[in-house]
């Protein structure tokens, strides 16, 4: 087993590299330089800039400067925001926990629609709840998270009053109070991102499940006089999420991006609204930091997918 | 079987295409879809020379107004018209969805044609290349490069062809992968097929055998990947606009009016509710135009 997970450590590595090839390659073919600031500044006397320039190797080959980047990158000296002045690593890290939990319990919501609704589909295939559900599914992955955002503020927030539409970290109350108040905050956050996950799933669980269950070793099981609960949960649902456990991590980067989105409605202080803010200030150390990131965390979710891979399919051996 | 065929068809001889269309009627949510997609293609493309209201003009006295006979959508917080102003935006939000879309398919057809027929390193690289590009982080990517590109590719396209090109290009360039994945894939299995194999015992090129013989039978799960990607496309284009990092502000795509309205919901829901609608309804019909195609063009399908 340990074994395994230094293997596909071993393959995620060029992955890793490819993503900051393209990461630096983006930054060092952009026009204008990120010293731009300094180069329009009239209080920065040319030599100084020179000087500037000369020792932080920005007139070296590319290779070299490529190898200095990645290894500061590395080393997780990701350089100072433009605008706060704050270690770039200390204001990423400080928001990264929001991000995971919004997009953790929203997957979790997503697979405890899709994986029962999708079985049932295709359990009784174009029966009235296959073909009431495939089209509510291709409904809902129809509706852009920005607009589900919108219409669920509309209708909870503006119309009914029931929950608040912006989310606050300062919440005034204390204890218990202030428990319900962050859970009355993420409910529609996570819905957003949920259902619209969901219901994507959905149609995979949906086909997985159908090809799987006409199966010989499904027949088998019936014809030994096992339920149908037990041939279904056992029998089908095992096989059948191998596939969309690959999918699953295969959305990932979709996902993330519904999290920037979904962050920046409801201004939840996480990674996708630090992404957002320093665009719109051109806050250049943010930007490639949160990117980098987002990108180690990709990478890292397709990890576990293969981990899981492994465990759902015994077939595949830890070699 | 032939007995249940009526005698007249039998001598008729039905093309594929005829076959798949036949097919394609049987999805009735398809078939609707199909409908409205014309429906509004029509409205965006013919809309502006039936409504001439001007999608700028102010109008002070009548700002955030819901939907009235003078302003069947209602007006923004200057007055504008919203009808005019989305008749507009509608053309640019599926111009960039099609485009995206010819530049996705262009690039994966490419790479997958490459790769399916050259077996060896080249293949590797290439889904290498496909691989890597499926694990970038697609819409902080998206982000940065606009954020990077938007003012030289300005000073050489003007303000909105800029815009317009580069959004384009950075779509097209995330959404080619799964076309190549389908083709590579299509391309494997082909190949072995007894009839290239005739066309090269005929002495076919390589490029003949690929252009005449592959491609062609390749092309059913191209048209459905190409009919989910301008749906992917319009929603990632919209996405970006929403972010207020698409098209400028004078430019009312549909993203720009979800944005541009998210801060008057209270007041003003209509604003958000048309484009937001007009978004749904459209990415809904190309998806289930899309799922009726997958039912139509899918050869191992008998219906």
């Amino acid at each position: 087993m340990g074994a395994f997970i230094l293997r596909r450590l071993a393959l995620a590595l060029p992955s890793l590299l490819g993503i900051s090839v393209v990461l630096f390659a983006v930054l060092a073919l952009a026009p204008g330089d990120p010293f731009a600031e300094l180069a329009t500044n009239s209080n920065v006397p040319p030599e100084v800039r020179v000087h500037l320039r000369a020792s932080l190797g920005l007139d070296d080959p590319v290779a070299l400067r490529y190898l200095h980047w990645l290894v500061a990158m590395l080393r997780g000296d990701w350089g100072f925001s433009f605008i706060s002045r704050v270690d770039v690593t200390t204001l990423i890290w400080q928001r990264v926990p929001v991000t995971l939990g919004l997009i953790g319990a929203s997957q979790l919501l997503a697979l405890a629609i899709a994986i029962p609704v999708g079985t049932l589909s295709a359990v009784r295939p174009y029966s009235w709840f296959d073909r009431i559900a495939s089209t509510l599914a291709l409904a809902g992955f129809s509706l852009p998270t920005f607009f589900t955002g919108i219409l669920l503020i509309l209708v909870f927030s503006i119309k009914l009053d029931w929950l608040p539409f912006v989310y606050r970290s300062d919440v005034e109350a204390t204890g218990w109070a202030a428990v319900v108040e962050h859970v009355r905050e993420a409910i529609m956050p996570v819905a957003v991102l949920g259902l619209f996950q969901g219901a994507g799933w959905t149609r995979y669980v949906r086909s997985a499940v159908l090809d799987v269950v006409r199966l010989d070793h499904v027949t088998t099981a019936r014809s030994k006089g096992l339920s149908e609960r037990v041939v279904i949960t056992r029998h089908v649902l095992r096989n059948a999420l191998i596939p969309v456990v690959t999918l699953v991590a295969l959305q990932m980067p979709t996902v993330f991006g519904g999290a920037i989105v979904t962050e920046q409605i409801f201004r939840i202080p996480g990674i996708g609204s630090l992404l957002i803010d320093a665009i719109l200030r051109n806050d250049t150390p943010v930007i490639m930091g949160v990117t980098f990131v987002f990108s180690m965390l990709v990478i890292l979710f397709n990890l576990v997918a293969d981990l899981l891979y492994g465990l759902l399919d015994p077939r595949i051996a830890y070699r | 079987m032939a007995s249940s065929i009526p005698a007249s068809r039998t001598d008729r001889p039905v093309s594929p295409w005829g076959e798949a269309w036949r097919r394609f009627r049987r999805h009735r949510m398809a078939v609707s879809s199909l409908g409205v997609l014309a429906a509004l293609v029509a409205a965006v493309v013919l809309g502006p020379l039936a409504w001439h209201m001007p999608i700028d003009a102010l109008d002070f006295s009548a700002t955030m107004q819901g939907p009235s006979a003078a302003h069947p959508f209602g007006t923004d917080d200057l007055g504008q018209d919203l009808l005019a102003r989305m008749l507009y935006g509608g053309r640019i939000s599926l111009a960039v969805g099609i485009a995206a879309m010819g530049m996705a398919v262009l690039v994966g057809v490419t790479v997958g044609a490459l790769a399916g027929i050259s077996r060896g390193p080249l293949d590797a690289a290439l889904m290498w290349l496909t691989d890597l590009f499926l694990s970038l982080p697609q819409l902080p990517l998206l982000l940065l490069l606009i954020y990077l590109f938007r003012e030289p590719l300005k000073a050489v396209f003007g303000p909105e062809g800029g815009v317009f090109v580069m959004i384009v290009l950075v779509i097209g360039c995330f959404g080619w992968m799964q076309v190549a994945r389908l083709v590579r894939a299509q391309f494997f299995s082909l190949r072995e097929k007894e009839f290239v194999e005739a066309a090269r015992a005929l002495g076919a090129t390589t490029t003949r055998v690929v252009w005449r013989h592959i491609l062609p039978n390749a092309l059913g799960p191209v048209i459905v990947a190409g009919t989910i990607n301008v749906a992917a496309a319009i929603i990632a284009e919209s996405t970006l606009s929403f972010l207020g990092l698409g098209f400028p502000p004078d430019i009312p795509t549909w993203g720009r009016l979800l944005f541009d309205s998210k801060d008057h919901l209270d007041i003003a829901a209509h604003w958000a509710l048309f484009p937001g609608g007009a978004i749904f309804l459209t990415v809904m019909a190309i998806n289930f135009v899309g799922d009726g195609l997958r039912d139509a063009l899918d050869p191992r399908r008998v219906l």
